[in-house]
């Protein structure tokens, strides 16, 4: 799997491409800026890219930016979005155009390179990784939200904030120690009540997750 | 076209010649009521009596002529349009009401007040010039009528021919003049019930020196917060991740499976030194708020919070860094109030920007009863952007709803250009 990587402090991108060469990845490029970035999605083609939201010139939110930007030059390019913290509002700007290959993840994440790699997997075959920390400040959120989320169970939104980090429904059921027939049936209750229809099935996990995300 | 117009002019005329003859009559009830009021000070407030006042120890006489001038200046703002702000200096240190000062020490703080001989040489006069001023245009309508009336009696007054057309005019003339008068009575009071250059500036500056010293002190306080997070969380973390990778270091040969339990616990220190970095970092300037600006960094707070928000943030380009700061973390403390205090399902914030100042509200639908004087809350927010003349209002009766809003004078940088 071909890698792209988007990091202005060395010894990360140093880093990181070792691990993710370590992992069986190639990583095409490892660039420091986001005009760069752009550069060698275009010419290089990768199956995902790996971004940190803090890229100069300013180092504010250059990355995200470029994130945004590299999806829509390459239409369906996965994009993972690296940050020292997490941002709701951020998340729900990745995930806006609703076709899903976005993760959104702390540094502190690569630590667990197993766990880290699995999440660059998922991303790049065009699901969603949305960091814990995002998700357990949506479950704070236990009053409110809005519309049709505030109409689901405590345990349907147990299992769409595991979604939303990108879990799978087998993963879900060994966490919630519960069959994975039953995270079957609470994914299509929760599908129904936010109105998802079937035809929509490939996108309906990140479209269930946008709508987690108040988007 | 031309019609539609004609027809709208007088569709408005009767309109205007009622607001038009309102005004003036207001204007002349305001002006004789202020020249009553002026020759009733005079009786009740004789110059001499105000005078001994500061001599003779009875209590209140002094207060009773500073609300008797107060009193003038906010009818002139209410009436004549014309705002007069306090000039007196604050009560000396240590003695906040008038009751717990002995009468040498109000004394003299009251006659060390140069406001206080501006007030005396008002209320002197204030009866001839003031009444003539406030109560002329009555007067010469009253007086107009009353020639029209009586001929005899207006020539025996004034000493004039007696000729109804002189009464007329006197009536139309004081009619007429009626808001000028009240304007003229206005920058009457003004000139000596109002605070002086000279006094306006020293309040500015205690002011100046009053808000420096809570910004140095709010200042020092963070930091040595900062300061003791980092000692306590942190710095602690990396010590013991220290500690614990030397403990690995030495057991790897001999015990690989109690060495590899501790570099997964140094491992887990790392991460959890990384959250409270992360969370001192938000606590000091939230990175949103710095790559985002006020808006989104309250629509990022918005988010977070365990309520309906509802976010009405329109800014173009952004204030400056210090009052941004200032302004996100008032809100962050007023919608925390909102989740502890107010019980409330729904709350709004807008931030907007125009005529200069940097207007931030935050309403809910709460139990209300948010009071500044005994919230620390509400106070040190008010401290905070008092260092930037900035101001709090607070609305908050029992049973809601709670409106906080905050104005802050600023200018907008122009937008941020980005450079993809």
């Amino acid at each position: 799997m071909r890698v792209v990587i988007a990091e202005d402090l060395f010894l990360l991108r140093d880093g990181l491409t070792r691990m993710l060469e370590a992992h069986g990845f190639v990583v095409t490029a490892a660039v420091d800026n986001p005009a760069d970035l752009l550069a060698a999605v275009t010419a290089s083609k990768p199956d995902v890219a790996v971004v940190d939201v803090r890229l100069p010139p300013t180092f504010t939110d250059e990355g995200l930016r470029a994130a945004l930007a590299a999806r829509r030059e390459a239409p369906g390019l996965p994009v993972l979005v690296l940050s020292q913290y997490v941002e709701q509002l951020y998340a729900r700007e990745l995930l806006a155009d609703g076709t899903g290959g976005v993760g959104y993840l702390l540094k502190d994440r690569v630590f667990d390179s197993a766990q880290f790699v699995d999440a660059l997997r998922r991303v790049a075959a065009g699901g969603t990784a949305m960091d814990p920390e995002v998700i357990a400040r949506l479950l704070a959120r236990n009053r409110g939200g809005d519309g049709a989320v505030a109409g689901l169970s405590a345990r349907e939104r147990e299992v769409l904030g595991l979604m939303a980090e990108g879990r799978s429904n087998v993963a879900i059921g060994t966490r919630l120690v519960i069959t994975e027939r039953a995270v079957a049936k609470h994914t299509a209750s929760i599908f129904v009540k936010l109105g998802l229809q079937p035809s929509e099935d490939d996108n309906r996990r990140v479209l269930a997750v946008l709508a987690y995300l108040g988007g | 076209m031309d019609r539609q117009i004609a027809s709208q002019v007088r569709v408005r005329w009767p309109g205007r010649m009622l607001a038009w003859l309102n005004g003036r009559m207001t204007a002349c009830a305001r002006g004789a009521m202020l020249g009553a009021l002026a020759i009733a000070e005079a009786v009740l407030l004789h110059p001499l009596l105000f005078v001994v006042a500061f001599l003779i120890p009875i209590p209140g006489i002094g207060l009773a002529a500073r609300q008797l001038a107060d009193l003038t200046r906010r009818l002139c703002g209410e009436w004549c349009g014309v705002a007069i702000a306090s000039p007196y200096r604050p009560a000396p240190a240590g003695a906040g009401e008038f009751g717990s000062l002995t009468w040498r020490q109000r004394r003299r703080w009251l006659t060390a007040d140069p406001a206080t001989w501006r007030d005396l040489a008002f209320f002197l006069l204030n009866p001839w010039l003031g009444a003539a001023l406030a109560g002329g245009s009555a007067a010469l309508i009253v007086y107009g009528i009353f020639g029209l009336a009586m001929p005899h009696h207006s020539t025996q007054l004034a000493g004039v021919t007696p000729h109804p057309l002189l009464g007329i005019l006197l009536a139309a003339g004081g009619f007429l003049a009626a808001p000028w008068l009240l304007r003229c009575y206005g920058g009457f009071t003004r000139s000596l019930l109002g605070p002086t250059q000279h006094a306006e500036l020293a309040r500015r500056v205690s002011h100046l020196a009053q808000t420096r010293s809570d910004t140095i002190d709010a200042g020092a306080a963070e930091v040595r917060r900062i300061e003791r997070d980092l000692h306590d969380g942190a710095q602690a973390r990396l010590v013991a991740m220290g500690m614990t990778l030397d403990a690995a270091g030495q057991l790897i040969i001999t015990n690989p499976v109690a060495a590899q339990a501790l570099l997964t616990e140094a491992r887990d220190n790392s991460i959890k030194a990384l959250a409270e970095l992360r969370g001192l970092v938000r606590g000091i300037h939230p990175p949103v708020l710095a790559d985002r600006g006020l808006a989104d960094a309250a629509r990022s707070l918005a988010l977070d919070m365990p309520l309906r928000v509802h976010c009405a943030c329109e800014l173009v380009g952004r204030p400056p860094d210090p009052v941004e700061s200032a302004v996100y973390f008032a809100i962050t403390e007023l919608l925390a109030n909102v989740s502890k205090h107010a019980d409330a399902d729904q709350v709004w914030i807008d931030i907007r920007h125009d005529r200069g100042l940097l207007r931030a509200g935050v309403t809910d639908d709460g139990r209300g009863g948010a009071d500044p004087a005994r919230g620390t809350g509400l106070h040190g927010i008010e401290r905070r952007l008092a260092a930037f003349d900035g101001v709090l209002a607070v609305s908050s009766p029992p049973g809601g709803p709670t409106v906080v809003n905050m104005e802050v004078p600023c200018a907008l940088s122009s937008p941020k250009t980005s450079s993809c």
